[in-house]
This record gives structure tokens, sequence and C-alpha cells, in this order.
């Protein structure tokens, strides 16, 4: 498989039909708007409905807090358990679908002639984020949380990982436009895996904090190795 | 072209003979970026074609026990073809460009249609049509530059222009006001009974498209929009579907519906240009030619009459996907302050009064038409692009 983008009768840009462009513009010029205003329209209008909705949804109340009142809730789990729990989810969320992620580039891999010999690496970081699913799921569950409910956070995640899944698992996509769909994914565990330990201290549950720190260490080894991986694609020098 | 009656001395593929596998009905689709807008229009035409033709078929069979089983030996065909068409669709598409490429189907092939029609008060409900389609193409290309920053040119490639047409916000009729008078079947060309079962089929798929993708945008203005317009593509499928005569049997309707399937088909493998795909279109040519031919051995037998006297007369030229720009201009010159009375067309200031009212609590609470396209002038590279000075 070689699936290196060649030059080609792309039709899309303007340049492709100079004569119809032209007329386009021409035409703009005669019918132009007819409404008044601009761009800053919409904006008001989201303004507005950002305001008027409701959210996307709750956080599930732990088992094992059921029934108390917040303050006491607050005093069993720390300060502010919710957005922990809320943040945790959406961890293991993300990490669990970058295990599926890290299925598709295993086969993309396979596809490709570059490829074969990254697949040892790549199974590694798979095996990897397993384990940080696990992880997550064992701090859920110390709080008394339950890791199979889908938070808002962890909804959200799905939300922005779908445009990498489709990349990655597209047949016709090649090994460097996978990697660099897994770069963003990867650029965000980083930094999230980060926040959380962070979220997690001065929740006061620095166990769970000090229990991610390796997971960190190894999400930053996959951010270095995919970077790298993906400047090998792409032929850039030095690699 | 020829007459239908050229066409049915070819039997087509024996039904037994059309089949397929799942991988390749669902095989490597369509380029964006590369293959001409033309072959997308041509899928997205069909897939509305195909999807109409199983819509039309289970009515058909829920009228007739006699239909009902060599209905459901080519609607499993229609199904296949339908999939193997509508997969074409690269998923590189966001649903908003999409859209965007609905709404040149709608403008660039009614256009055609109308330019093809003899009946003048059909193509006169044409070019009424499609001037609304135009407007929903120019609100929707500004909510693509608008909400993910892409030019909507990208997928259109120049054949048709991003400039209002007739405002959105007022194509909100009355339901009064959007049925038409229908053709006689004993009078009506062959052609003008082909263009009525083609559009209606075109409109309902584009109705059930924003359907489906509208709840999927998180963007209100965008949520909107798409309920806003896919409430005008109900209205064009009552239009369109209007134009058909009711007292057509519904023996007469299913023939009508294969004439139409085997003339979009042919239309299509004349002029595609990407060769895998120009041979499914010559396939699914043969096939419907085979549904075509069965359907008037069964009209034979049951009805005991000719399908000359449905299919007679000859068709004009194919449908002819290329630029419809000059004609667009030349209607949208004339006839944008066109209204309708009940089926009649009118001037602006004569538009029936229930409309009008319909109107005045529908939009009352803001349009999302108007919103997203507040002094919206298209820009090759999006509006972003303008070098100000």
């Amino acid at each position: 498989m070689n699936k290196a983008a060649k030059l080609g009768h792309n039709f899309t840009g303007a340049q492709m039909s100079p004569e119809d462009t032209r007329k386009m513009v021409e035409y703009v010029g005669e019918r132009p708007a007819d409404v008044p205003g601009d761009a800053s329209t919409l904006a008001h209008a989201r303004e507005q409905m950002n305001r008027e909705e409701g959210d996307v949804g709750s956080v599930p109340i732990p088992g094992s807090v059921k029934g108390m009142l917040k303050s006491t809730f607050d005093k069993i789990l720390g300060n502010d358990p919710e957005l922990l729990i809320d943040k945790l989810g959406e961890r293991l969320a993300f990490e669990r679908t970058g295990v599926r992620l890290y299925e598709a580039l295993i086969a993309k891999a396979g596809a490709c002639e570059t490829g074969a010999e990254l697949i040892p690496t790549l199974r590694q970081i798979r095996d990897d984020e397993e384990a940080h699913m696990f992880l997550l799921v064992d701090a859920l569950e110390s709080l008394g949380a339950d890791p199979t409910a889908q938070t808002p956070c962890a909804d959200l995640a799905g939300v922005v990982g779908s445009g990498a899944l489709k990349v990655i698992t597209d047949p016709r996509t090649n090994l460097a436009q996978a990697l660099n769909a897994m770069l963003t994914i990867e650029l965000t565990d980083n930094a999230a895996w980060e926040l959380l330990i962070k979220l997690a201290d001065d929740g006061g549950h620095a166990n769970i904090g000090s229990s991610f720190t390796h997971a960190l260490t190894e999400e930053q080894r996959h951010l270095n190795t995919i970077r790298s991986l993906l400047a090998r694609e792409l032929g850039v020098s030095g690699h | 072209m020829h007459g239908l009656s050229g066409i049915l001395d070819n039997q087509g593929t024996p039904l037994e003979k059309q089949q397929f596998t799942w991988k390749e009905m669902a095989s490597r689709p369509m380029s964006k970026l590369d293959d001409d807008a033309f072959t997308r229009v041509r899928i997205i035409l069909m897939n509305g074609v195909e999807a109409d033709a199983l819509r039309v078929k289970h009515m058909l069979a829920r009228f007739d026990k006699r239909l009902q089983l060599p209905l459901a030996q080519i609607r499993r065909v229609e199904q296949h073809q339908c999939t193997a068409v509508n997969w074409l669709l690269s998923a590189d598409h966001s649903p908003l460009e999409t859209t965007i490429a609905y709404e040149q189907v709608a403008i660039e092939v009614t256009a055609a249609v109308a330019q093809n029609e003899p009946d003048p008060y059909q193509a006169q409900t044409y070019r009424f049509g499609l001037l609304e389609d135009f407007d929903h193409l120019y609100r929707y290309a500004a909510m693509l530059d608008r909400l993910e920053g892409k030019d909507a040119n990208n997928i259109l490639q120049g054949y048709t222009d991003l400039v209002p047409g007739r405002k959105t916000s007022e194509h909100h009729r009355a339901p009064e006001s959007d049925l038409r008078e229908n053709y006689d079947k004993n009078d009506a060309d062959l052609i003008t009974k082909i263009h009525a079962a083609l559009i209606t089929g075109a409109e309902y798929q584009t109705h059930d498209y924003y359907m489906n993708i509208g709840p999927t945008f998180t963007d209100p203005v965008a949520r909107m929009l798409y309920a806003e317009i896919a409430s005008v593509e109900e209205q064009h499928v009552t239009q369109y579907g209007s134009l058909m005569d009711p007292a057509e049997s519904l023996m007469e309707k299913w023939l009508v519906h294969e004439a139409m399937e085997v003339y979009a088909y042919a239309s299509c493998a004349e002029q595609e240009e990407n060769p895998r795909i120009k041979a499914l279109w010559e396939r699914f040519l043969d096939y419907e030619l085979g549904h075509l031919n069965m359907a008037c051995d069964i009209f034979k037998q049951i009805d005991r009459r000719d399908p000359a006297e449905v299919l007679g007369g000859t068709l004009p030229s194919m449908i002819q996907f290329k630029s419809q720009r000059d004609f667009v201009r030349k209607v949208l010159a004339e006839e944008t302050d066109l209204r309708t009375s009940g089926s009649a067309y009118v001037p602006k200031e004569q538009e029936s009064p229930l409309s009008l009212e319909y109107r005045r609590h529908i939009n009352s609470e803001g349009i999302a038409s108007d919103i997203v396209s507040a002094g919206y002038d298209w820009t090759p590279g999006t509006e972003l692009n303008r070098k100000t000075p």
C-alpha cells in the first residue's frame, strides 16, 4: 500500500475554473446579501441560546454516598468530588477509545509497506492504554463511583474523538494521515493526565494522584513516539 | 432520444441474475476531492430515485395482494442498488457539505427538467421550486462558512452560483398554497409523468436527509436552520407530488416509476466520466430494464392492457447534467418575486393571506436562515479570505 498524496485532478479550488469563479464573484456583486448584518448576528444568537439551554447531563451519584447531604458527601469524598468523578470518567472513556484507535492504527500499519515494523511499538502503546483504563476503573471504584457510567465529560470526549476515529479507520487514509490524527489524541491525553493529577491532589486524593504519575510518564513517551513516527513517515530530516 | 418503446426492446438483466455481495455494496466511494461535482450530483439523485422506488412499491403493495410478491422481489434488488449508490458518498463529506451537494442536485437537475418539460404549468412549478432550493444553497453555504470555516464552492466546483434567491423565510406557506394542478394522465407526455416522479423522489430524500442529520448538529442556529429548511422540503414534496394525476391506477404509477428509473440511469450512464461509476450506472440500467419489463408483463396480465397506453410517446433528450447557470440566472431575474395563491402563481402582493398568517407566527421567534446569512457575500476561500485594504 502506497497512498502518499500525489499531484492530480483535485477539482475543489477556485483556480480549477477561473472563468466560473470570475462569473460567480461578479454575480455576488449584482446580488449581494439580502439580510443586513454580519457574522456577529450568528454569534449573538448563539450567546442567547447558551444562556437559555440546559446542560449535557449529570455526574451519577456514587453508590457509597446515596441519600447523603451534599455537605456530608464532600466531607467523605473531598472537595467537589463530582468534578473529579466527571474527569476520571472522561479519562476512562478516552483511554478505552484509545485502545480501539490503536487497534485500528495497527491494522493500517499492517497494510502499509513502511508500517509492519511499527506494529510492536503500536501494540505496546495499545496495551499501555488498556492498563491506564484499569487504573481509572480502580480510582473511580475507590470513590464509590460507577466506572460503567458515562459522565458528561466522558460523553464529550467521545464527540471530540470522533473525527480522529474517522480518519484512522478510513481505509483510504495513509499511515501519516492516521498518525497525524493520533498526534492530536496524544497531545490532548498528555495535557489531560497532568490536569487530572492536579485535580486529584487538590481534591484531597493524593493517593489517586500518585497512582497516575507512572501513567503520565508513559503518555509522555507515547506522545514522543507518535511525534517521531509521524516525522519519519513524512521524511522529516533527523528521523 | 428515442421513445421508451426502443428501450423496451431490451429485456435487461433478469431479476434472478441481479445479485450483490455486501462488499460490493459498500465498495470504494467517490473522491470528494478528485471526482467531478456532477458525479456526486448523479449519486445523490439516484439514491433519491432508489429510495423512492422502495417507498412507492411499499405503498402499492399495501393495496393489492397480487402485487406483493413481485414487488417484494424487486424491492430486494432495489434496496441493494440504493445501498451501492448511497455508499458511494465518501465519509469525508461533513453532513453540511453533503447538504450543499443535495442543494446543488435540486438546483441543477430541476433546472434541466424545467427546460425539458413540455407542459407550461409543470415547467413553471419546477422553476418556482428551484428558486427556493437555490436560496437554501446560499443559506447553507453561509452556515458552512460560519460554522465549519469551509467554502461551499469546494463542493460546487464553480458550477452553481452562491447568492440569495427567493428568501427562505418567505417559503413557508399554508398547505392550500403548496398544492398544484396535476397533469392529465390521458393527455400528458411520458416525459411529464417521468419528471414529476423524478423530482418528487429527489425532494423526498432531501427532506428525509435533513430530518435525519438536523438533530445531529450542536450549533443551535444550525439545528434551527435544518428544522426550517426540512419544513420547506416537505412542502416541496407536497408540491411536486400533487403534479401527478391521482386518477392513475396503482399499476400505472408503478409503470411510470420504473420508466423514470430507466430514464434516470440511462442519463447517468450516458454522461458519467468516472469509469468505475459509469459501469455501475450501466449495470443498474440493465437491472431497471428487467424491472420495467416485469412490471409491463404484470400490467398485461392484471389490467389486460398494453403498457404503451401508459408509456407511449417519445422522450426528449436525457437529463442534462451540466451547469444551468444562465437559465437559473434568467429565472432569478424574472421570477424571484412570484408567490402562490392556491395552485396559482401570482405576484408577491397577491400571495395567499393564509400563507402570510402562517408565516407570521412560525417566523415570530427568530429565523435561522436570516440569522446565519446576515451580510453574507460568498468569497472564494470563505468570507474570512476577503482581503481588506
